[in-house]
């Protein structure tokens, strides 16, 4: 199949973080307006909506359109957890690539409860018998990273710092507040090893993005090489699928290795040919295990890449320069559609103080409930 | 006041001669086992499964701690959380008990315990499964 080209347009956001006055209808409204007069595209200039959430209810994306007077597309929402975004724009960027849609509008937005989600996953039995705490997951798997990647206690203590401090120069964060590494370890222990420093806040926001088959108005022209979104295959007990069982010593690619095989191929790229990433952070140990899914060290190198400074700004391969969720928080469905927002920014050059020196080519990453992983390359030119 | 397993098919009966056992699938077709026990089998989709007891023992493979109650949960705080092997080859999600939290650790041999973990609004007793440091007796 030869597909046509797929720009980013347009991209724009509503800051991630809590807003009591406002609701998830206005977050959308905010981000999709954004975007549109960023791509200067007006009433009738799109044919297709996307809308990832997975909190908001019957007819999410349909409330944000009808509200800005711009309904009559085809309205789709998707829900895939915390790759809600991601699947959209894949989704999006399927049409404008087929042909089928010369523009497409993708969008994301989320009001998230405080504290410990709760989601309808699990059954209520699952829950009462204090099975159903995703710290406690992220933990075992923070757990495994310390027994098979040389991970330690001061690894996973550095990425939520270095993400905080990147998230000082981000206006959309929600934190913006430097951390030291004797904090992180010193706070509050939520499930050994992560503390309350190591663990994203579940929060509010949206972001929007303009796909088209021809550049925007805004240089340099920044194009999506590969949107792709997998599941999880059967046999691990421990993946964002939240089994109550797999099988020793059955180890399958995870979903974010399939999603990341199929965006690299797609893209006729590898992981060496990428500037920066933008990845899931929902916890420090998520980071690392993320950096080893798509490739970006050795399996078991996680924490030597961690030692070493890799993703530090400035580093070989700067990790989550934006602040990563640690410090913007998590709103699921605009998550990984603000990491797109990221990536156009940074790729135009228009990172202000985050800008990575140079970057051509980049890479988003989600994962979460689903299981789903999104994984997205974008590359300036 | 009576007493109530938490979930019904998860493991056995206080009087049922194979002792305390977690209730797993096991596949007709493709052999493996998957908890709890479903009709399909989640592995190859063949649905000519049964249900075997297993799980009495096993060795911790990871561990946490859970310090605060997770919504729906009114059990003890704080508690142990894991991921147990077991000697039929399955690896389960489970609660870990123990009079010392900070003792656990991988490769621990442990027992299954079929024990009250906490009420309903009725007063009834909820039994849940947990595995714990195994003392050797037994």
């Amino acid at each position: 199949m030869s597909a046509r080209p797929v720009y980013v347009a347009g991209v724009g956001i509503h800051p991630f973080g809590r807003f009591p006055d406002l609701d998830v209808t206005r977050l959308g409204m905010s981000a999709v307006r954004a975007a549109l007069a960023e791509a200067q595209v007006e009433r009738g200039g799109f044919q297709a909506a996307f809308c990832g959430t997975v909190y908001t209810g019957v007819a999410a994306g349909h409330k944000v359109l009808t509200a800005l007077g711009l309904s009559g597309v085809p309205i789709v929402n998707v829900e895939a957890g915390c790759a809600s975004g991601g699947a959209a724009l894949s989704l999006g960027a399927a049409q404008v690539a087929s042909g089928q849609r010369d523009t497409v509008l993708v969008f994301g937005m989320e009001k998230m409860p405080r504290g410990i989600i709760r989601s309808s996953f699990f059954p209520p039995w699952c829950e009462q018998a204090g099975l159903s705490p995703a710290p406690a997951y992220f933990a075992l798997r923070a757990r495994r990273l310390m027994q098979e990647s040389g991970v330690t206690r001061s690894h996973l203590a550095r990425v939520s710092v270095k993400n905080h401090r990147n998230g000082v120069d981000n206006p959309f964060a929600m934190y913006r507040k430097p951390c030291t590494e004797e904090e992180v370890l010193g706070a509050k222990m939520v499930c050994d090893p992560l503390t309350l420093f190591m663990l994203c806040s579940p929060n509010e926001g949206a972001a929007a993005v303009v796909l088209s088959a021809a550049p925007g108005p805004i240089g340099p022209p920044v194009r999506v090489l590969a949107a792709t979104v997998r599941s999880h295959l059967p046999g691990s007990a421990l993946g964002e699928h939240t089994p109550m069982s797999g099988l020793i010593g059955e180890d399958p690619p995870s979903p974010t290795e399939l999603a990341a095989k199929e965006a690299f191929e797609t893209a006729s790229l590898g992981p060496r040919d990428l500037d920066f990433v933008e990845v899931q952070d929902t916890d420090s140990g998520r980071e690392i295990l993320s950096i080893e899914e798509l490739g970006l060290c050795a399996r078991g190198g996680g924490g030597a890449f961690v030692e070493e400074g890799v993703g530090e700004r400035g580093g070989k391969l700067p990790v989550n320069p934006s602040g990563g969720l640690l410090s913007k928080g998590e709103p699921l469905g605009a998550s990984a559609l603000g990491q797109i927002v990221e990536l156009a920014w940074q790729l135009r050059g228009a990172a202000e103080k985050r800008q990575v020196d140079g970057a051509r080519t980049a890479l988003a990453h989600t994962v979460g409930r689903g299981a789903n992983a999104s994984v997205a390359i974008l590359q300036r030119g | 006041m009576a007493t109530r397993p938490i979930h019904e098919g998860l493991f056995t009966k206080p009087d049922d001669p194979r002792g305390a056992a977690l209730l797993a699938g096991r596949c007709g077709a493709c052999g493996r086992h998957h908890f709890p026990a479903a009709e399909t089998c989640p592995y190859c989709s063949a649905e000519t499964g049964s249900v075997e007891a297993v799980g009495a023992t096993g060795r911790i493979f990871l561990h946490t701690v859970v310090q605060t109650a997770p919504p729906g949960y009114t059990g003890p705080v704080p508690y142990g959380f894991g991921l147990v092997d077991l000697p039929e080859g399955l690896r389960v999600v489970t609660r870990l008990a123990a009079a010392d939290l900070d003792a656990l650790e991988s490769g621990l041999r442990v027992r299954l315990e079929i024990a009250p973990l906490c009420t309903d609004e009725e007063g009834n007793e909820i039994l849940s499964w947990a595995y714990r440091p195994d003392d050797g007796a037994a």
